[in-house]
């Protein structure tokens, strides 16, 4: 059978990046900007689903890595920096604050390491309000450039689009190797179980701390694209909620899974704009869904998909016992 | 003989409680040490001293002569020192083939060079190897949570040898094993004894599976080293006698 899927698997992979590439040329201005901020939340829910998802780590902090990146971007394109620059100093700055915030993790876990990183996104927040000598305080940093990539501006939506979607591929192709190497077998062991894994030689500590890393540096990532999307930001957009959305995405898509975050991203930041139809009703019935889906499938949207495939298998096993046995008792 | 291991005076008290009190002992080069005693007399808490999982009240270990006391889990079994629980620890979701491989990627080069290098860190041959070692073959594939209780205990025990460990302490390895798979067990840990050059410490309620492993055998009662010989010697003791009938 998985000789069969494999084929069909990419198939239906290349026919989704072909549909990403050319249906949007036809987008309008804002079905573009909705578009790119699905690859922009789906970066920083990639993130997250690598702390949390795959290393098991709670974080409430992401908004706040997203902030950090936004905040470098805006402050160094605004002063005549390229964009690579400020992105690649947005990696190294929430890498380093992520870094340090994955220390309480190696003390306290679930819910109490949730306050500590709920307090340190009201951190952020808070300097990116008062420390108005760098962030502009409560009236932000507006004109924020979009960059120029082998001379062509990136000014009209279509292209900075294809710079989000670009970038969402190169993040993509990164997290894919990192889950599949030999750290995404550690992330994972010490998410299902931290004393084995110490026990065969697993540095909990050392991945534990780089699991907060890198996941806030693709927060920061988005970050960094995030301010010349928007080309203005206030410290309004980074608060707590933003980390709250992020871990809704990466729950409902389904935490754990490669493409959970695409699919989560795609329902917080798609599903609102679809269902405004409904006027005055829209986010009710968004909220609405949101329960209904995590009462049928905790583990998400991809859980669905895990447990019906989980089932097949074991049928398809249970069945070749079965024919085992009977061969067995017809040998007797 | 030299000693791979040598306990001297460790101690642990839990608040008012003495766990573990004064014990020492060392253990040869090669050998099969069975460690056994009534439920509670601090078997497996002496093993979380050594093993690094709990810091000891007093005392020291030492590994190959060098002071390895207050040591962290990891970096003791990058020093070749491994280990498997009392209760079942594998990896349910991955696959057979999959739980080897983590249990001995760590000691595969540089924590970098295994995020550039390959997916299994090269260790699919090893792991296969070890699956047909321990006669898991048409199991390689299946998720580890599908096997049966006796198929995971055999897993997590082969788990334990990946990194090609010199000291191996196995908790209670025949728990719940039926007894087919017991005498399996047994053979391919005196197998691995004798081919690998490993060192074993084995605690183990099962008295028979001890006694015929075992090249010398420590029996423990309150926290305290009660009688340490030949298992012949150890069966005879009365205080060993006393200790098991009395309770």
């Amino acid at each position: 059978m998985s000789g069969f899927a494999k084929p069909l698997k990419i198939a239906l992979g290349l026919a989704v990046i072909i549909g990403l590439i050319v249906i949007p040329m036809n987008f309008n201005r804002y079905g573009l900007f909705i578009l790119s901020q699905w690859a922009v939340m789906t970066i920083a829910a990639m993130g997250l689903n690598l702390t949390l998802g795959y290393a098991g780590q709670v974080s409430l902090a992401q908004g706040a890595f997203v902030g950090i990146g936004a905040y470098a971007a805006a402050i160094m394109t605004t002063h005549g920096w390229p964009l690579p620059a400020a992105i690649v100093v947005a990696i190294i700055l929430s890498f380093a604050v992520g870094w340090v915030l994955g220390y309480p993790a190696l003390r306290v876990q679930h819910h109490y390491l949730a306050f500590v990183t709920l307090a340190f996104s009201t951190l952020a927040f808070l300097v990116f309000r008062n420390e108005s000598w760098l962030t502009g305080g409560i009236y932000g940093i507006s004109n924020i450039p979009r960059p120029h990539f082998f001379g062509i501006a990136t000014n009209k939506p279509l292209p900075f689009y294809y710079v989000c979607l670009g970038s969402l591929a190169i993040v993509s192709l990164a997290v894919w190797w990192l889950i599949r190497s030999p750290w995404g077998r550690a992330f994972m062991a010490l998410r299902e179980n931290p004393l084995r894994a110490q026990s065969l030689g697993i540095d909990t500590r050392r991945y534990t701390l780089m699991a907060f890393a890198i996941g806030s540096a693709l927060g920061g990532i988005a970050g960094g694209l995030y301010a010349p999307l928007t080309q203005y930001i206030d410290p309004v957009p980074f608060n707590l909620s933003l980390s709250l959305d992020l871990l809704m995405m990466v729950i409902v898509g389904g935490a754990g899974f490669f493409l959970g975050p695409f699919l989560g991203a795609m329902i917080a930041v798609l599903l609102p704009e679809w269902l405004r139809f409904t006027e005055g009703y829209y986010l009710m019935l968004y909220a609405i869904a949101v329960m209904l889906l995590l009462i049928w499938s905790p583990t998400g949207i991809l859980g669905i998909l895990d447990r019906t495939m989980a089932a097949r298998r074991t049928k398809a096993a249970s069945a070749l016992r079965a024919v085992a046995k009977s061969r067995l008792e017809t040998v007797q | 003989m030299s000693a791979v291991l040598e306990v001297t005076n460790i101690k642990k008290n839990f608040g008012g409680i003495s766990a573990v009190a004064d014990v020492s002992f060392d253990v040869r080069e090669g050998e099969i040490l069975g460690l056994i005693g009534p439920n509670g007399c601090g078997k497996s808490t002496l093993f979380n001293c050594i093993l690094g999982q709990l810091t000891p009240s007093g005392g020291e270990v030492k590994l190959d002569g060098k002071v390895v006391t207050g040591l962290r889990p990891a970096e003791l079994n990058k020093l070749g020192v491994s280990r498997t629980f009392q209760l079942l620890q594998v990896f349910p979701k991955l696959s057979v083939r999959e739980n080897l491989i983590l249990a001995g990627q760590e000691h595969q080069g540089s924590m970098a060079s295994r995020l550039v290098g390959r997916s299994d860190a090269g260790l699919t041959d090893a792991a296969n190897q070890m699956i047909g070692f321990f006669k898991l073959d048409h199991l390689a594939a299946e998720p580890a949570g599908g096997l049966s209780y006796g198929q995971q205990k055999l897993l997590d025990a082969a788990m334990a040898f990946m990194g090609g460990p010199r000291l191996v302490l196995l908790d209670e390895p025949a728990g719940g094993v039926n007894p087919s798979m017991l005498s399996d067990l047994k053979e391919r840990l005196v197998a691995i004894n004798r081919e690998k050059n490993a060192t074993f410490v084995v605690i183990e309620h099962n008295m028979e599976f001890v006694m015929s492993l075992c090249s010398r055998v420590m029996v423990m009662a309150e926290g305290k080293v009660l009688a340490m010989g030949r298992p012949d010697e150890v069966r005879k003791n009365p205080a060993v006698i006393e200790a098991y009938l009395g309770h």
